[in-house]
């Protein structure tokens, strides 16, 4: 199909901008089908305006091996969504013990190298990896977290976790890791980019290793710069949203609380409180935080209609993305241009992308509600679940082509 | 209220007045009217306990399931008390006689719990939260007999009927907890009873075993946290001692049971620093010698047999609250 012209989009008040970069989403094939298949997570993507999107290899089997790189690049190329880009694993099996053959899953296709999820504690060999991956030219996207510090956590840990009984993760257990990791990057001049970033002290250590003349970068990912640990006690207003303290018995009927313990809220790094939040918009705002990436990370029931403690961490992000950030702009938390950098030119830079002929047009007015049967993504996992949001990408055209219409497709 | 002539009446039960609740999950979103209205039914329901024929009618044809997916007598003998009390039926699914430690899902066992239709679902599980879940899937009343850290709602409710009991009106007392809160639904809903009742409380125990967001500026309302016990007590009113699960040593918690029971246990020196007469209290099962003497436990300020008497009254005033007014 022929793509209406951009100014045709233009003169009906719809924004056109190129198509969004995501360096971190997960799409759990092979291995978790029932949570989401590269075909329905590449379509649910283009949907929410994510022409380009980077697959995180904790699949099963991880993404380890050439072999398994080449079979994801086959299987995208007729997915018929965004396009999907391979990230393989640093380590053999995600296990933490020994190098993947980092140079061979590069020259294979895959565009960065991350351990997400299992951050790779050996400290020696993880500033092994960062100087080993430099001849490659792929950055190493890495998931700061001390795990012995996290330890059983499944939230924020505050005041919110002490009253609800859960297990908290204390800010500190990513500040640790960042700083390690900071140190690491200046020892051996690796690309390192830092993923989802959640608090205050992590982005406030990006930013002073950068004034320094550090060259790292970092994203953060939509829902933690609109949602608090306040989500978790049954809380559903934004982060700029007018506090409610008594939670549980103001009874609004636009933003109703729930019943604490959503296990759509359950999400690692952990939904953190409105002070990080805002420390988060500031670092997007002058620079420290490079881009916005989402974790998509959808799960299927079984691992969510669970006990909180034992349910899985995602949130299924996508096709949310957009709304949320568009929120955040309205009330003037970040300027559009800078948002929109953040979500296209910079991530396109970071990963070192050519130029594409991909760009989608946005209607920021319309509004819609969240409804599980109505995502294209597998994964209803998402606490924004009845909430009306404005915002929708209503074009989508990758390499010229018309790939996601939302008049054409059934909603 | 509906009276059936041909029972022994029930002793005026105060009416369900202000009684909105489909459940009993939490006390934290109570108000003080509705922590009141369960201690004056308490008041009613021990009178029944008092007679030589302990059992009142309201729950006649209704079934009261007592889900236990973790271990306990106490409470459990406690609900299964209140419940034939009131005339209920009831049935026990615990944690080995069920399929919860085959693997089954909560998921699974809600929908079996369903489809056996029963009134009331009682139940104790080692996740915070799960009877929320519960709550959420079930067209019955469900009342939280203790889930993992979050909430014991009728412990809550039992200490304050004991306390009231002892001390009369609450404003102005305070009253030390001292031992593992960061583990201790009991902390919590006692925080969560006394306090709208007007007490204040002194939290008291190692940094370790107490949450960090209450060791800052960021505890509850009428909360302090004062880590030295002597001084906690200092004047206190009444001493709540929580139990010390013995594994907190293991975990690197604490470094040993021993300095533990030096430094934060109930002796009777210790006691002696409260208010004259000043009451101990405890939930149970208590490890004597760590964190309370013996002598302390079975002295003379101890009401640690009128919370366990107590705890009866209290679960037949919310069983009849629930399920047992005529609708």
């Amino acid at each position: 199909m022929a793509a209406p012209t951009r100014a045709e989009l233009e003169h009906r008040g719809l924004l056109v901008v190129p198509g969004f970069v995501d360096l971190h989403a997960h799409l759990r094939e092979p291995g978790f089908e029932d949570s989401e298949t590269i075909e329905t997570g590449a379509r649910a993507a283009l949907r929410g305006g994510f022409t380009t999107i980077c697959a995180m290899p904790n699949t099963e089997p991880p993404i380890d091996s050439a072999g398994l790189i080449a079979e994801l690049i086959q299987k995208a190329a007729q997915a018929g969504g965004a396009r999907v880009l391979p990230i393989a694993c640093i380590t053999r099996g995600r296990r933490g013990t020994e190098l993947a053959d980092l140079v061979e899953l590069a020259r294979a296709g895959a565009v960065a190298f991350s351990d997400d999820g299992s951050p790779v504690s050996d400290t020696r060999l993880f500033r092994n990896a960062l100087e080993y991956a430099r001849a490659t030219g792929r950055i190493v996207i890495e998931h700061a977290q001390d795990m012995a510090l996290s330890g059983k956590g499944v939230m924020h840990e505050g005041a919110i976790s002490a009253d609800l009984g859960l297990a908290g993760m204390p800010p500190a257990a990513e500040e640790a890791a960042v700083a390690r990791d900071l140190s690491l990057a200046r020892l051996s001049g690796a690309r390192l980019h830092l993923t989802h970033l959640s608090t205050r002290g992590a982005v406030e250590a990006v930013r002073q290793a950068k004034a320094g003349g550090l060259t790292v970068t970092a994203d953060v990912t939509p829902h933690h710069l609109a949602l608090t640990d306040e989500w978790v006690a049954g809380s559903r207003r934004f982060a700029w949203e007018e506090p409610d303290l008594d939670v549980r018995s103001s009874g609004g009927a636009a933003l109703q609380p729930r019943h604490p313990y959503d296990t759509n809220t359950k999400v690692n790094p952990p939904l953190r409180t409105r002070d990080d939040v805002e420390a988060c918009w500031a670092g997007l705002r002058d620079g420290t935080i490079d881009c916005i990436a989402t974790d998509h990370a959808p799960h299927s029931s079984i691992r969510k209609d669970v006990e909180y403690q034992d349910a899985a961490f995602g949130i299924s992000a996508f096709e949310t993305a957009l709304p949320l950030l568009l929120a955040g702009v309205r009330v003037g938390l970040a300027p559009l241009e800078t948002v929109l950098r953040a979500l296209t030119d910079t991530p396109r830079r970071i990963l070192g992308l050519p130029d594409q002929d991909d760009w989608i047009a946005i209607d920021r007015d319309a509004e819609w509600t969240v409804d599980a049967r109505s995502l294209l993504s597998k994964g209803k996992n998402t606490p924004l679940l009845g909430r009306r949001l404005a915002g929708r990408v209503v074009l989508a055209v990758i390499d010229g082509k018309v790939r996601y219409d939302a008049d054409a497709s059934a909603l | 209220m509906t009276v059936r002539t041909s029972e022994p009446l029930m002793p005026a039960p105060v009416a369900a007045r202000r009684w909105q609740r489909r459940h009993v999950l939490s006390t934290e979103d109570w108000s003080r009217d509705e922590i009141e209205l369960v201690l004056e039914n308490t008041i009613a329901m021990a009178e029944v306990l008092s007679r030589p024929v302990r059992r009142a009618p309201p729950l006649r044809g209704r079934t009261v399931v007592l889900f236990f997916a973790e271990a306990s007598t106490r409470t459990r003998v406690s609900f299964e008390l209140a419940a034939k009390a009131l005339s209920a039926d009831v049935v026990n699914i615990s944690a080995s006689g069920s399929s919860v430690e085959k693997g089954e899902t909560l998921l699974d066992t809600v929908r079996t719990l369903e489809a056996l239709g029963g009134d009331v679902i009682v139940m104790r599980h080692g996740a915070s939260g799960a009877p929320y879940f519960v709550a959420d899937r079930t067209s019955a009343a469900v009342i939280n007999a203790g889930d993992g850290w979050h909430s014991h709602p009728t412990q809550g409710l039992l200490d304050a009927y004991t306390l009231r009991a002892a001390l009369g009106d609450l404003a102005g007392k305070r009253i030390v907890i001292v031992g593992d809160v960061l583990h201790s639904r009991v902390a919590r809903s006692d925080i969560h009873t006394l306090v709208p009742l007007g007490a204040s409380i002194t939290l008291s125990g190692p940094a370790t075993l107490i949450p960090s967001a209450w060791r800052s500026d960021l505890l509850p309302a009428g909360v302090t946290y004062e880590p030295d016990l002597d001084r906690a007590l200092d004047g206190a009113d009444a001493v709540i001692a929580l139990r010390l699960q013995r594994e907190r040593a293991e975990t690197g918690l604490l470094p040993s049971l021993r300095e533990y029971a030096r430094t934060w246990g109930l002796s009777e020196a210790r006691v002696a620093l409260m208010r004259p007469a000043a009451p101990v209290m405890h939930p149970g099962p208590m490890n004597e010698g760590i964190e309370i003497e013996a002598a302390v436990a079975h002295g003379p300020r101890s009401l640690i047999e009128a919370q366990v008497t107590n705890g009866v009254a209290v679960r037949m005033a919310l069983l009849y609250l629930l399920a047992g007014q005529p609708s």
